[in-house]
């Protein structure tokens, strides 16, 4: 007879068998305030730092034929303010810094200098739908080469035209799907998709791809980890 | 292996509500449930309803299976009846307790195979036959089938098909979370899309199982109940 199963002339020891499932009441942590939040915190970091080990750098993200395209009008535009901040396209520039040979100023034509790559993917937003859209722009490993950029440093850091900023873990940024996109559906990004340029990261959750572009940054600690991260979402969100 | 724990058990000790043994006034009790899984039962219960609850906030971000625009949402409840105040409060449930969820089944299932109790639970095709009898018992008054095991067909489908359902939580919920990188698991159950389907339905068959196990239990009474508390059945 195994040990589990037992008979007895009366029921001994409830009590201590009670007391073996006190550790649960440990549970009752994450009903108090004080300790509930960092707590979650604590959990979503655990749960991007697992997603960051299993992320492979060079995994594509499927592709899609143009015929699966989600059409340009049913792309529906997420801004956490305004759909156009306006930015003066005859003037813009990228302006880049940190830990880079080369920083400076970096005009529109200047980036599109460098090689186009062009890719069908899709776009996952937080919320739970998803399109599948057509972008077009430099690789951003093709542009950090081009500005000299440490190849160790560990983070980019953008910042945009209508205040919105955002952090990118190196690995994701060097994925050679991930674009500083200044093209969408072959025609110049409109202004409520990003323009003049913005990013374009089909193995990143939506709101990490930023739009209006303005500032870029090489660094080892980012200053903020992203606008809706400090709101508290997960700051790594790998797809 | 350890021997089969249905022994001289029957299932009419666990489920009909009568006594294990005529002599129950003198207290006789039967030890039915080890600690590993009464911590985990309950462990799991909790884990569970927050990922349920937390899940369902996620889902109200956008409540349909179709596209962004036109967006037709299915559901249109209270978000005060969902885990997480709001989506990103939503998520940080969700990816915590996805964490004690998945721990709790894999070492329940470690301990189900080592002990070989598993095979109390286990649906294997002999079962199939037993199945019918029970759901006439039920459903249709149909005269209760005689036991020979610790647990019927119709449980141990029931205890097999939650196993199935907490593993396929899981595999729809890692394709939801990272499709590019699953992207292979993503294909097998039909793409992203027919993922968050899986991923709901999965809830959906869990909602079930979790209404006709507290259905049953309201039916077959307090012992039933302790016993899944100190182990013992009086």
């Amino acid at each position: 007879m195994p040990a589990d199963i037992k008979r007895s002339k009366r029921v001994p020891l409830t009590r201590r068998e009670l007391l073996k499932l006190s550790p649960l009441l440990a549970m009752g942590v994450f009903a108090i305030p004080k300790f509930q939040a960092p707590l979650l915190k604590s959990g979503v970091k655990l749960t991007d730092w697992a997603s960051s080990k299993w992320f492979r750098e060079n995994h594509m993200a499927p592709t899609f034929a143009d015929s699966e395209l989600t059409p340009l009008d049913k792309f529906y535009v997420n801004t956490y303010d305004v759909d156009d901040p306006g930015v003066d396209l005859g003037s813009w520039a990228l302006t880049v810094s940190g830990d880079v040979q080369r920083p400076g100023s970096y005009t529109l034509a200047q980036i599109q200098a460098l090689p186009k790559l062009t890719h069908n993917t899709r776009h996952v937003c937080v919320e739970g739908w998803d399109a599948i859209v057509r972008f077009g722009g430099v690789r951003i490993s093709d542009f950090l080469a081009h500005v000299g950029a440490n190849p160790t440093a560990r983070f980019l850091y953008v910042e945009c035209a209508d205040d919105y900023y955002e952090s990118l873990d190196m690995a994701s940024a060097m994925q050679p799907q991930s674009l500083l996109a200044y093209e969408m559906y072959d025609q110049p990004l409109t202004r409520e998709h990003g323009a003049p340029l913005r990013l374009r990261l089909p193995t990143k959750i939506g709101y990490k791809s930023a739009k209006y572009l303005t500032n870029l940054m090489v660094t080892d600690v980012v200053p903020r980890a992203g606008y809706w991260e400090d709101q508290g979402y997960p700051s790594y969100y790998g797809l | 292996m350890p021997p089969m724990a249905e022994t001289n058990l029957t299932s009419s000790d666990f489920v009909s509500g009568t006594p294990a043994s005529q002599s129950s006034n003198v207290a006789e009790g039967v030890y039915e449930h080890p600690w590993p899984v009464r911590f985990c039962h309950w462990l799991n219960s909790v884990s569970l309803f927050v990922m349920a609850g937390s899940g369902l906030r996620i889902f109200l971000a956008f409540p349909s299976f179709g596209p962004k625009i036109p967006q037709k949402n299915l559901v249109n409840f209270p978000p005060a009846l969902t885990i997480g105040g709001w989506l990103g409060g939503a998520l940080q449930w969700h990816f915590t307790f996805a964490w004690i969820y998945v721990l709790t089944g894999v070492a329940y299932v470690a301990y189900e195979v080592f002990s070989g109790n598993i095979r109390q639970i286990l649906f294997v095709p002999r079962d199939i036959a037993g199945v019918w009898p029970m759901v006439r018992h039920y459903f249709f008054f149909g005269r209760k089938p005689p036991q020979t095991e610790t647990y019927n067909a119709l449980q141990k489908l029931a205890y097999t098909s939650a196993i199935a359902l907490g593993i396929l939580s899981l595999l729809t919920g890692m394709v939801l979370f990272n499709p590019v990188q699953f992207s292979f698991l993503a294909g097998l159950m039909g793409g992203f899309h027919w993922a968050r389907v899986w991923h709901l339905s999965v809830l959906g068959a869990l909602v079930f199982f979790v209404i006709g196990h507290l259905v049953m239990v309201a039916l077959h009474g307090w012992r039933n109940f302790m016993s899944m508390l100190s182990g013992w059945k009086r």
